[in-house]
């Protein structure tokens, strides 16, 4: 059976599901473009991406199940690795950042000349 | 209905891939490193996406499988380049 032929009560809710995902995913990635901070940026496609991908994988299923006649459940992988990788990759990155970002203070204070210490530390309390 | 299905399966492509001119438009112009790595994840995730509704229009299972090492290896690649900005080393002795 071809999923042109797909009976309605399956069509309308895969169709509602992947335009849902679409929509989300589209919006995650608007929010890594437009955010000003990377902190911020870091919202959108951790979370808008993991669940575009997660109504888009449901809808993969419903789709795949109707169409061959017997459940096909094999996109449950895809949802547990990317529910599962996402948080580990996002924890890991705002490390990163953080870090980053503390050792270049310290590295621009250390350039400084001794006698403007005061100002670099209004400058870094100002930031 | 079906061709509000393949309305839907066609707007969730156009979605995908404006997604993903998005990630590349922030992967070329992100002012520090973290911020091309995040691109970069993101361009990876779209990219499964957009393979998965090419194996909806096409119902072939070739998709899925590619799909799944795409999100595989993305999630190694992003765990690698964090690890380097962190520590300076991938794998540490």
């Amino acid at each position: 059976m071809n999923w042109t032929e797909l009976p309605a009560w399956a069509a309308l809710p895969a169709a509602l599901l992947l335009i849902i995902g679409g929509l989300l995913t589209a919006t995650g990635s608007l929010g890594l473009l437009r955010l000003p901070n990377f902190l911020m940026r870091m919202h959108g496609p951790s979370m808008g991406n993991t669940l575009g991908a997660g109504s888009v994988l449901i809808a993969s299923m419903i789709i795949s199940s109707v169409t061959a006649g017997h459940p096909v459940i094999h996109e449950i992988l895809i949802t547990v690795f990317i529910v599962t990788s996402a948080p580990v990759t996002a924890m890991l990155l705002m490390r990163a950042a953080i870090y980053r970002t503390r050792v270049n203070e310290e590295r621009r204070r250390q350039q400084l000349p001794a006698e403007q210490s005061g100002q670099s530390t209004e400058r870094s309390t100002a930031d | 209905m079906n061709a509000f299905l393949d309305g839907a399966i066609w707007f969730a492509q156009a979605c995908f891939a404006l997604a993903t001119a998005f990630a590349t438009i922030r992967l070329i112009i992100g002012p520090a490193a973290q911020d091309r790595v995040l691109a970069f994840d993101t361009m990876y995730i779209n990219g499964m996406l957009s393979l998965l509704m090419l194996g909806i229009r096409s119902h072939s299972t070739a998709y899925f499988d590619m799909a799944l090492l795409i999100a595989l290896f993305g999630f190694v690649g992003t765990i690698a380049l964090a690890k380097f900005l962190l520590r300076g080393e991938v794998i540490e002795p």
